[in-house]
C-alpha cells in the first residue's frame, strides 16, 4: 500500500488553497459587517429579524449596495474554500487508500471543514446572519495555518491498531461534534459581546471601543444565545455517540470500554462541561451569561483534549503523526 | 405551568417558600431538598468534570506505577502531599467516588418523583382552554361558515394527523377543542437519567466482578487461566480468583506486516486454544481490534518484542541450552529491546559459587557490528544481534526483595558482589568467551506477545444503558412539547339553526420547552384549521 505522492502533493495544494479563499472570505465578509447595515431598510429588515427570530421566518436579505456585493463575495469564497478542503481530505483519502482522519492534521482540517459548514447551513437557514461570516472564518483560517505549519503530516497509512471501521466512526464524529461546537464557541463570544454592548448602552456606561464598533452590528443577544444553545443541543448527542463509539472501541482494542485514559477523562470532562451548560440554561439564575461561560468552558475542554493531551500528555491516544 | 424556558432538567417544579423547622424529619428533609434541587446538582456535575482534571495530568498508579515512581523521584517534597489525598489515584479515591455518588444521589431524588409527575401528566387529558387566548405567545383568530361542532371536528382531525392528544369539551353554544403533544420528551428526559444510574450500576458490579490478568506468551509456549500465571492479575472483591473461566491457549506463531515505511499494518498471533483440560482445541487468529470473545472472557494481544537465546557452556562442560527470556522494546519503530537474563546456579554449582547474569541490548537488524554501540534501523529481524554485558558474583535473588525481571538489581552492582566480567556485540551464531573459559552463544530468538485476559460481567449492561441514554437524549432534545387550544364559539349567539351558523375561532399556542420554530408551525396548524374540511380527511 504505497502512498500516492503526486495525489498527496495536490492535497496539500488544495489545503493552501482553500486557506487563500478563506482568506479573501474574510475580507468580503469585513466588508459587509462595516458598510452592510448602513442603508434604512437594513436597519428596518434587522429589527425585524430581531423581533421575529431566526428560523423560524424567512427573512430576505434587503442590503443594497457594496456591502451587499462584499457579503456574496465573502459567502463564495466561503463555498469555495469549504469545497477546496473537502478535496484536499479527498485527495489525502485517496493517496493514502484510508480515511482522512487518521493524525492531528487532518483532523484540525476535517473539524474546521464542519464548522464552515454548519455556518453555511446557518446562513441558509437565516441570510441575514451572513455577515458574522468575518467572526468564523478569522479563527477558521488561524487554525488551518496553525494546523498546516505546526500540525502538518505526511500523507502515510495507518498503524494496524487504527485498521478498524470505528476509526471511521468514532473519530468522524468527534470531528462532527468538534466542529459544531466550534460554531457555538464563536456564537457564543458573540453573544457575550453582544450582551456587554447592551448593558452599557442600557446603563449609559462607557465601554471597550471594540465592542462600541462592533456591538451594534451583531444580531440582537437573544438570537446569538439560542443559536449556540441549538448548535450544543445538536452536537451533544452526536458527541455522546462519539465517546460510547470510542467505548465500544476501546473494548476491542485495548481490553476495556472505560480506562481513564487522559483522552477519555478529558472527553468525560468536555461531556460534563456541555451536559452543565444544557442544565444551566434551564436553571434560574444561571441562564444567559453564565451559562454562556460555560459553554466557553466546554469548547476549552475540548482544545485541551485536542491539543494538549494528544502532544504533552502521553496516553494510549498518541496518534498525532507529529515527531 | 406556563414555563416557556427550555427544560432539560430533571429537578422538580419548585414549589413555595418552605417554613422552617427544627425538628430533625424537617431538617433532613431540607437537606435532601437542598441535595436534589437543580443547582445543587450542577454544582456536583462541574464539581466532578473539574475532580477529574488532576487523574489526567498526574500520573496515575492504575495507568502506570512506574511513571508514578518516577514523579515521586522527581518531587519527593510534593509527591507524598500529594499521594494524602489520593491524587495518584484520583478515579479510586473516597473524594472522587463521594462527589459521584452525591451526584447519582441527587439525580434519583430528581427521577423518581418526576416520573411519578409525568405518568400522572400522561394520563390526565390536555387542560381546557385558558379564558384569554390572546395572551398566549402563539395567537389568532378567524371566522368560517360552518357550525362550532364541525369546525371543532375538522381541527380535531388536522390534530390527530399530526398525532395531537385532542379533547374536545362544550361549554354551551361553545366547543372548546385542547390538544397537546411532545409526552416524548420528558419520557426520554428520564430514560436518558435513569439509564446514567443503570450505567453506573453496571460499571459497578463489573468493576467487583471482573478480573483481569496479562502475561507474555513466547512462540511454542501457552498460559491457562488461572491467576498464579500471570504477570499481573486484578480482581475485583467478589470475583473468584479459584474459579477462573477455564481456558489454555498457546502461540503457534507470531508475525507483523509492515507498509513500505515500516508502519506495522498488521500483528497477527496464530493461537490455538481448548476450554477445558484435554479437550479440543480450536485455532484462532488473534489480532488487534479482534479479541477471542469465548464464554465471557476476552483475550487481547496487547504488545509483542523479542526474546533472544543463548546457549550457555561452563569449563566443565555443563550447558544451559537454548534458554531464551523477553527483552523490552525500548523503541517502538526499532524495536530495539533490553532485558537481562538471569541465570539460575548452575546444575551441580554449591550454595557459595557465583552466578552468571547478563545484562543485553536486543536490535533486530543491526546497521554496524564489531565494538561500536549496536543501532536498530528495522523492526523486522533481518539481522539480529545482541549486545551483551556480563556479569559474575550474586544477582540477589534470594535475598527475598522483589526484583524486576526485566534488569538486574544495580544496588548488588553498586555493592560490589555482581561484577562486571566481560562484554561483547554477537550476531546469531557468534560465541563470547569469558576470562574463566565460559562460553556464551547467542543462538538467534523468538518473539513473544503480551496477552491480556479480562472478564467483565458489567458489559452488557453498560452498553445496554448507553444505547438508551443515547435514545432519551435525542428524544429530550429533539421533541418539543406543545399545546394548542381552539375555542369555535357561535358568531351570532343564539340565531337558531346550527348548522347554517358561523362560528368565530380563537386559537392559541403554547411552546412548553425549546420554542424553537413554533411560530411557523402554529402558522401552518392555523391555515390547516381555517381550510379543512371534515370528512374530507
Amino acid at each position: 500500500m504505497a502512498v500516492n505522492d503526486s495525489l498527496a502533493a495536490l492535497s496539500d495544494s488544495a489545503f493552501t488553497a482553500s486557506i487563500v479563499a478563506y482568506s479573501v472570505g474574510v475580507v468580503g465578509f469585513a466588508g459587509e459587517y462595516a458598510f452592510g447595515g448602513r442603508g434604512r431598510i437594513a436597519r428596518t429588515s434587522r429589527e425585524q429579524t430581531a423581533a421575529g427570530g431566526v428560523g423560524t421566518e424567512t427573512v430576505t436579505p434587503v442590503d443594497s449596495g457594496a456591502g451587499q456585493r462584499l457579503g456574496y463575495l465573502g459567502l463564495a469564497c466561503t463555498v469555495l474554500g469549504a469545497a477546496l478542503q473537502v478535496l484536499s481530505l479527498a485527495f489525502r483519502g485517496i493517496a493514502s487508500e484510508r480515511v482522512p482522519w487518521g493524525n492531528m492534521f487532518e483532523f484540525a482540517s476535517a473539524a474546521v471543514l464542519v464548522t464552515v459548514l454548519s455556518f453555511l447551513w446557518l446562513v441558509w437557514q437565516a441570510p441575514r446572519l451572513r455577515h458574522i461570516g468575518v467572526f468564523v472564518l478569522i479563527p477558521v483560517v488561524f487554525i488551518l495555518v496553525y494546523a498546516g505549519l505546526i500540525l502538518y503530516a505526511d500523507a502515510e497509512p495507518l498503524v494496524a491498531a487504527l485498521r478498524s471501521y470505528w476509526l471511521v466512526i468514532h473519530v468522524a464524529t468527534v470531528i462532527i461534534a468538534s466542529g459544531v461546537f466550534f460554531l457555538s464557541f464563536v456564537l457564543t463570544v458573540l453573544y457575550l459581546l453582544r450582551q456587554r454592548y447592551d448593558r452599557s448602552v442600557a446603563e449609559g456606561g462607557s465601554m471597550p471601543r471594540a465592542i462600541a464598533r462592533l456591538g451594534p452590528r451583531l444580531p440582537p443577544a437573544a438570537i446569538l444565545d439560542r443559536l449556540s444553545y441549538r448548535t450544543v443541543a445538536f452536537g451533544f448527542p452526536i458527541f455522546t455517540f462519539a465517546v460510547i463509539a470510542g467505548a465500544i472501541w476501546a473494548e476491542a482494542a485495548w481490553g476495556r470500554f472505560w480506562g481513564w485514559d487522559p483522552k477519555e477523562t478529558w472527553a468525560l470532562i468536555a461531556w460534563l462541561v456541555y451536559a452543565c451548560y444544557l442544565h444551566a440554561r434551564a436553571t434560574a439564575g444561571w441562564k444567559g451569561v453564565k451559562a454562556a461561560r460555560i459553554n466557553l468552558l466546554g469548547f476549552f475542554a475540548m482544545t485541551f483534549n485536542f491539543l494538549i493531551i494528544n502532544m504533552v500528555v502521553a496516553g494510549l491516544h498518541s496518534y498525532s503523526g507529529l515527531t | 405551568m406556563t414555563e416557556t424556558v427550555e427544560r432539560l432538567s430533571t429537578a422538580p417544579v419548585p414549589v413555595g417558600p418552605v417554613r422552617r423547622s427544627d425538628s430533625p424529619l424537617a431538617v433532613v428533609r431540607r437537606w435532601w431538598r437542598l441535595l436534589t434541587s437543580m443547582r445543587t446538582a450542577l454544582v456536583l456535575l462541574f464539581l466532578l468534570a473539574v475532580a477529574a482534571v488532576p487523574g489526567s495530568l498526574l500520573p496515575q498508579r492504575s495507568l502506570n506505577q512506574s511513571k508514578v515512581s518516577a514523579y515521586f523521584a522527581e518531587h519527593p517534597d510534593l509527591a507524598p502531599v500529594l499521594d494524602r489525598f489520593r491524587m495518584f489515584d484520583v478515579f479510586s479515591s473516597p473524594w472522587f467516588a463521594a462527589i459521584y455518588l452525591l451526584l447519582f444521589v441527587s439525580l434519583i431524588g430528581c427521577i423518581v418523583p418526576r416520573t411519578r409527575l409525568h405518568f400522572r401528566a400522561t394520563r390526565q387529558p390536555p387542560p381546557p382552554v385558558p379564558s384569554r387566548l390572546d395572551r398566549l405567545p402563539q395567537a389568532a383568530s378567524f371566522e368560517r361558515d360552518l357550525s362550532p361542532a364541525a369546525v371543532a371536528d375538522a381541527a380535531t382531525t388536522v390534530l390527530r394527523r399530526g398525532r395531537w392528544r385532542v379533547v374536545r369539551r362544550r361549554i354551551g353554544d361553545t366547543v372548546e377543542v385542547s390538544a397537546e403533544k411532545g409526552y416524548l420528551r420528558e419520557i426520554g428526559n428520564l430514560a436518558f437519567h435513569s439509564a446514567l444510574v443503570a450505567l453506573l450500576a453496571g460499571l459497578a458490579f463489573g468493576k467487583l466482578n471482573g478480573y483481569e490478568g496479562s502475561i507474555l506468551v513466547e512462540e511454542g509456549s501457552g498460559f491457562c487461566n488461572s491467576f498464579q500465571q500471570y504477570d499481573t492479575y486484578r480482581n475485583g472483591p467478589f470475583a473468584e480468583a479459584g474459579d477462573l473461566t477455564p481456558l489454555c491457549a498457546d502461540l503457534e506463531r507470531f508475525s507483523v506486516d509492515y507498509e513500505d515505511n515500516l508502519t506495522p499494518a498488521r500483528f497477527l498471533a496464530e493461537l490455538t486454544y481448548t476450554r477445558e483440560l484435554g479437550g479440543p482445541a480450536s485455532a484462532y487468529p488473534l489480532e488487534v481490534n479482534s479479541p477471542l470473545r469465548t464464554d465471557g472472557i476476552r483475550l487481547y494481544l496487547t504488545g509483542h518484542g523479542f526474546s533472544p537465546r543463548f546457549t550457555i557452556t561452563y569449563p566443565d562442560g555443563s550447558q544451559f541450552t537454548d534458554i531464551s527470556v523477553p527483552f523490552i522494546p525500548e523503541e517502538q519503530s526499532t524495536l530495539a529491546s533490553t532485558g537481562a537474563l538471569k541465570l539460575p546456579d548452575r546444575p551441580g554449582a554449591g550454595a557459595g559459587d557465583t552466578q552468571l547474569a547478563i545484562e543485553g541490548f536486543f536490535v533486530p537488524t543491526a546497521a554496524s557490528m564489531g565494538d561500536s554501540r549496536l543501532i536498530s534501523v528495522d523492526p523486522r529481524p533481518r539481522n539480529p544481534a545482541v549486545a551483551i554485558v556480563v556479569y559474575e558474583g550474586s544477582i540477589g535473588l534470594d535475598s527475598g526483595a522483589a526484583q524486576n525481571v526485566f534488569r538486574l538489581d544495580q544496588r548488588q552492582i553498586e555493592r560490589g558482589v555482581l561484577e562486571r566480567v566481560d562484554a561483547g556485540n554477537l550476531l546469531v551464531g557468534q560465541s563470547l568467551e569469558l576470562p574463566d573459559g565460559t562460553e556464551i552463544r547467542f543462538e538467534g530468538y523468538r518473539q513473544w506477545v503480551a496477552l491480556q485476559l479480562s472478564h467483565d460481567p458489567g458489559q452488557l449492561t453498560v452498553l445496554i444503558a448507553s444505547a438508551v441514554m443515547l435514545l432519551g437524549l435525542v428524544c429530550s432534545l429533539v421533541v418539543r412539547r406543545r399545546r394548542v387550544w381552539l375555542r369555535c364559539r357561535p358568531a351570532d349567539p343564539g340565531a337558531g339553526d346550527e348548522a347554517a351558523s358561523r362560528t368565530v375561532v380563537d386559537v392559541g399556542g403554547l411552546a412548553r420547552a425549546d420554542s424553537g420554530g413554533f411560530s411557523s408551525d402554529f402558522a401552518a396548524l392555523v391555515k390547516q384549521f381555517s381550510n379543512h374540511r371534515a370528512g374530507k380527511d
